[in-house]
């Protein structure tokens, strides 16, 4: 199994419910899950904490096979790294690299530039013709097309992704979330796409949902 | 990996190369003010160093006769009796530009590993007839009839020469002291019984010169110190704000798997990088503006303490070295804060730039408190601390405490300013003002330093020069100065000018120990002129007429102020007698202890005093002076005119605070360029705040006039605030500093028009600095403006 969650916990200082009560979940690799949920019931902070981001107060979070908890600090950005793609609702590109730098960017801190073929990446996000360009020169979908790349560039074994289009009209969210469902196949990656789009979320494979810091399928 | 992490933090920059330059050129500044004046110390500290060792025979001690030259015979009688000496003959020579001293060596019995000693003058093939000059001072002696040997080891102001040679030159008088070499035999005979008439004298170690000297190199410390300090506030702005900016880049690094530990390993490299360019390129900006500045320093140095210094820089490895240790140490200072941020920061840490631009009453009050802090410092330095350290405690902590103090005070300012302010702008422009001060308040630091540096040394300088030009036309109260060959020739003058002039004042004085330190002893005569015009620091009633019956003496304020006294207290003379001071008297520029008594007093106990040298009241001093020449036949050289005595007293006054004067500059403009950095890089941060502003109808030109009216504004307030700390710094100069360095205090005088020069330049340098991110605001495309919204979420 590519990611397993078990009776995930998480309490945030001054709040008296838990924002995560127990959840677990599990993606294998190759599968889409989507993630939906209220303002507030818990999909970033189940995001954060599976990426090592943030971390749990209970429960287990194992990434092919590793446990997250086990880890330390250096432990869990070697993981975000090699094995996880992040994809978030405000791009978060390095503002002063240009495309084609910020699309090799996590390569090549994964040490994973072999076999990278930019050019193809790029014609496949549709950057072609923007790869000299800085981030503040593009459009929100371009710039998000940019992050997914930069995600799948190192081709890690889990994908995922806050959000993606929350910043995005329909139409360019619509040609984003394909791009990104289209690479994660192409790739074979799990990905765990958290979404308020109905839509979207019934393209997954499976479908989630986070209520009261509890999964409700 | 870390190449990849590299390109994204350097892309940074090169995006943003006006930073850049910004970051290397604060340091580079930084560096430079703090090496130029370190190598300056060094270069003089080295020549005291190479002439104490010549003159000293390294630190060895002599047999000299207190009457005169030692015969050959005397010193031919020792080595027969097995003493181990040296003979040494030490006169001058004239040269280009003054005279230079020549030291007659015997190559063969001078200590060894000592800068005359045989080892010295290996190689040397011509050293027979040579000279052995430096290459400096054998440009002063191109005139001469010996051949020259350069060696740029010997001391400046210097030449070596075999004991025949010198003995050529000088006359053979006998010999000047002979050197007592280590490794004396234990058994021989008592010098008394040799030669009795012959004393052992301590060697003079470069330590005098050094501690005289001391203080004016403690001064430029000091001052380098300050530049350095005023440049570091630049890099520390630099450094900031591009933390600041970088943020979002650190949260996605973190996020896409980059260790805390990592990253700031990588920021303190990259900084590295910054600090070896910037500090290579200071250390160059250093030699420039010590090798502009050593002529000066040199002269004054020569003019205040008889100290030679070489006008040329050599540069050693060691220079370089900590010119580098410290651009990296600099660095290392400004950037602290910013690394520890960026090693706590969690990988979700709020990607926004966010405080630095804000205002954030937290970090005001904590400054405030620092302030508080210094201030109490001082205050403590004030009333317990003493000494020299103690002083520049009270200094530093003095403008410490005003820096810190500064956002608070300005913002209390403008608070009080916005209350006459009419209209939305007027509104908006003050409380507009106010957020930005976090953003402009280190630049507004660095100013308000350097400008309260300036007024308080330009006050002391100022006062002193004011107190010295009173002190010099009432000091110098003869017209004209003579100074004989013997004293048959002085019997001879007093005849001639017995009715040429209206009186002649012996000035006779010899030398002694008076309170286990070296001083002047000098005679004065009963003349009415004295009483007239010597003005007093303190005295008894009829304190001339006193003096006239012998009563007592006057000492210098140095003297006072050193061993504590005041009239009517008693004082132990050389010679076993005692005297009552009855008066103290300023004496600027003169390092020793010095003591008047009356004429009859000084030839009476100290008969062998010089008496060679007269004061001479005349109506018409310059035709004196031709029938001194012409008809008495006296040297040109030996007369000295009141005013040409003048102009050479107020030129090296001038030369002793031209090198401060230039580091003033240096400092202000260093602020000037801090403030233009800050300016520059606030400006982009700015437009979300300005953008709305423009929406609702504000053009950009009259936003771009806002700007610049408004960093006249926060310029025109940090000079008003700058006022009364440059005066306390100015105080502390001259009641404290001064006091304890040279051992005399000056009246502080007030300059207001000197105050008005600086306020116009501070607001020029503001002015210019806001007004290029003005014209930027001016002509930035509207398009940029309402890109501000779109970003909006």
């Amino acid at each position: 199994m590519l990611l397993c969650v078990e009776t995930l916990e998480k309490h945030f200082p001054g709040t008296a419910a838990p924002v995560l009560d127990g959840v677990s979940m599990s993606l294998e690799a190759g599968e889409v899950v989507a993630l939906t949920g209220e303002s507030g019931s818990g999909k970033s902070t189940l995001l954060h904490i599976v990426a090592g981001l943030e971390p749990a107060d209970g429960g287990s979070v194992r990434i092919e096979g590793a446990e997250l908890a086990g880890m330390d600090d250096a432990g869990r950005a070697r993981l975000r790294r090699t094995s996880i793609g992040i994809v978030f609702q405000q791009f978060n590109l390095i503002p002063s690299l240009t495309v084609a730098q910020n699309l090799a960017f996590q390569a090549r801190l994964a040490e994973r530039t072999e076999g990278l073929d930019l050019p193809r990446l790029a014609a496949a996000l549709g950057l072609t013709d923007h790869l000299a360009k800085y981030p503040e020169e593009l459009s929100g979908g371009q710039q998000q097309r940019v992050a997914i790349g930069r995600a799948i560039a190192p081709r890690p074994r889990l994908l995922m992704a806050d959000e993606p289009t929350g910043n995005l009209d329909e139409s360019t969210g619509k040609a984003v979330f394909d791009l990104l469902l289209g690479q994660a196949r192409e790739t074979g990656a799990g990905l765990l796409i958290v979404t308020h789009s109905e839509r979207l979320a019934a393209a997954a494979d499976r479908r989630l949902h986070l209520s009261r810091g509890k999964i409700a399928t | 990996m870390t190449g990849a992490i590299l390109t994204a933090l350097m892309s940074h920059w090169f995006r943003r190369p006006f930073q850049m330059a910004t970051l290397i050129l604060g340091l580079a500044l930084a560096t430079a003010l703090w090496s130029g004046v370190q190598a300056i110390n060094a270069e003089a500290r080295k020549s005291y160093g190479e002439a104490a060792d010549a003159l000293t025979g390294g630190g060895l001690s002599d047999l000299v006769d207190p009457s005169g030259p030692i015969p050959h015979e005397t010193f031919i009688r020792l080595r027969r009796a097995g003493w181990l000496v040296s003979p040494v003959i030490d006169g001058w020579i004239a040269a280009d530009r003054g005279r230079v001293r020549l030291l007659g060596v015997d190559p063969f019995t001078a200590p060894r590993n000592t800068a005359i000693g045989a080892d010295r003058f290996e190689g040397e093939t011509d050293i027979g007839t040579a000279l052995i000059v430096n290459p400096a001072t054998a440009r002063r002696l191109t005139g001469a009839d010996r051949p020259l040997v350069v060696d740029s080891a010997v001391a400046p102001g210097l030449a070596l020469a075999d004991l025949t040679v010198a003995r050529e030159i000088l006359g053979d008088t006998g010999y000047s002291r002979l050197i007592l070499l280590p490794d004396q035999p234990l058994v021989r005979p008592p010098l008394n019984e040799i030669a009795p008439e012959l004393a052992i004298e301590a060697p003079e170690t470069a330590g005098d010169l050094a501690r005289l000297t001391d203080s004016f190199h403690l001064n430029l410390t000091a001052f380098g110190l300050l530049s350095f300090a005023v440049g570091l506030f630049i890099v520390n702005g630099a450094v900031g704000l591009a933390f600041e900016q970088r943020r979002p880049v650190f949260r996605t690094l973190r996020a896409l798997g980059v260790t805390s530990r990592r990253l700031v390993v990588i920021l303190m490299l990259e900084l590295l990088a910054f600090a070896a360019v910037a500090g290579a390129l200071g250390i160059v900006l250093g030699y420039l503006i010590a090798s502009a500045l050593l002529p000066d320093v040199a002269a004054t140095l020569r003019g205040l303490y008889g100290a030679t210094v070489e006008g040329a820089l050599t540069l050693s490895p060691a220079w370089w070295l900590s010119g580098l240790a410290i651009a990296a140490a600099g660095t290392g200072l400004a950037a602290l804060g910013g690394l520890v941020q960026v090693a706590r920061m969690p990988p979700l840490a709020p990607a926004r730039p966010r405080a630095w631009a804000m205002v954030s009453r937290g970090t005001m009050r904590w400054q405030l408190g620092l302030a508080c802090a210094f201030a109490l410092t001082a205050l403590m330095a004030l009333g317990i601390g003493g000494g020299l350290t103690g002083g520049f405690i009270l200094l530093g902590s003095l403008l410490m405490a005003a820096a810190l103090a500064l956002p608070a005070a300005l913002s209390g300012l403008l608070h009080l300013v916005s209350r006459f302010g009419q209209g939305p702008i007027a509104d908006w422009f003050w409380a507009d003002t106010r957020q930005q001060l976090p953003g402009l308040s280190l630049a507004l630091m660095a100013l308000l330093l350097a400008l309260a540096a300036n007024i308080g040394v330009g006050t002391m300088v100022a006062s002193f020069r004011d107190t010295f030009t009173g002190w010099l036309d009432q000091r110098l109260v003869s017209d004209l100065y003579v100074t004989t060959e013997d004293e048959a020739e002085s019997s001879l003058l007093q005849g001639f000018l017995a009715s040429r002039s209206d009186a002649v004042l012996p000035i006779w004085h010899t030398e002694g120990e008076v309170r286990g330190a070296p001083a002047e002893i000098y005679g004065v005569a009963d003349h009415p002129v004295y009483a007239e015009n010597w003005p007093l620091l303190a005295g008894t009633p009829d304190v001339w007429a006193r003096i006239a019956t012998g009563e007592g003496a006057l000492v210098n304020e140095q003297l006072a102020r050193r061993e504590n006294l005041g009239p009517g207290d008693r004082l132990d003379m050389p010679g076993g007698w005692q005297a009552e001071v009855l008066g103290v008297y300023s004496d600027y520029g003169n390092p020793l202890g010095q003591v008047v008594v009356p004429l009859e007093v000084l030839v009476a106990r100290y008969p062998n005093a010089d008496r060679d040298d007269f004061g001479i009241l005349a109506a018409d001093p310059e035709g004196l002076r031709t029938a001194l020449i012409e008809e008495f036949g006296l040297p040109e050289s030996r007369i000295t005119l009141q005013t040409a005595l003048k102009a050479v007293s107020l030129q090296v006054f001038e030369r002793t605070f031209a090198v401060t004067g230039a580091l003033n500059i240096l400092t202000l403009s260093v602020a000037g360029l801090a403030i233009l950095t800050s300016l520059l890089t606030l400006s982009a941060m700015r437009l979300p705040q300005l953008a709305p502003v423009w929406a609702l109808g504000v053009t950009r030109r009259q936003l771009a006039r806002i700007e610049l009216i408004r960093a006249l504004v926060l310029a025109a307030l940090t000079f008003l605030l700058a006022l009364p700390v440059g005066l306390g710094l100015a105080w502390v100069l001259l009641a404290v500093i001064n006091v304890e360095a040279f051992g005399w205090r000056l009246p502080m005088s007030i300059f207001p028009r000197d105050w008005a020069w600086l306020g116009f330049a501070s607001l020029t340098a503001a002015g210019l600095a806001g007004l290029w991110p003005a014209r930027q605001l001016a002509n930035r495309p509207p398009a940029e403006l309402v890109r501000v919204f779109s970003h909006e979420r």
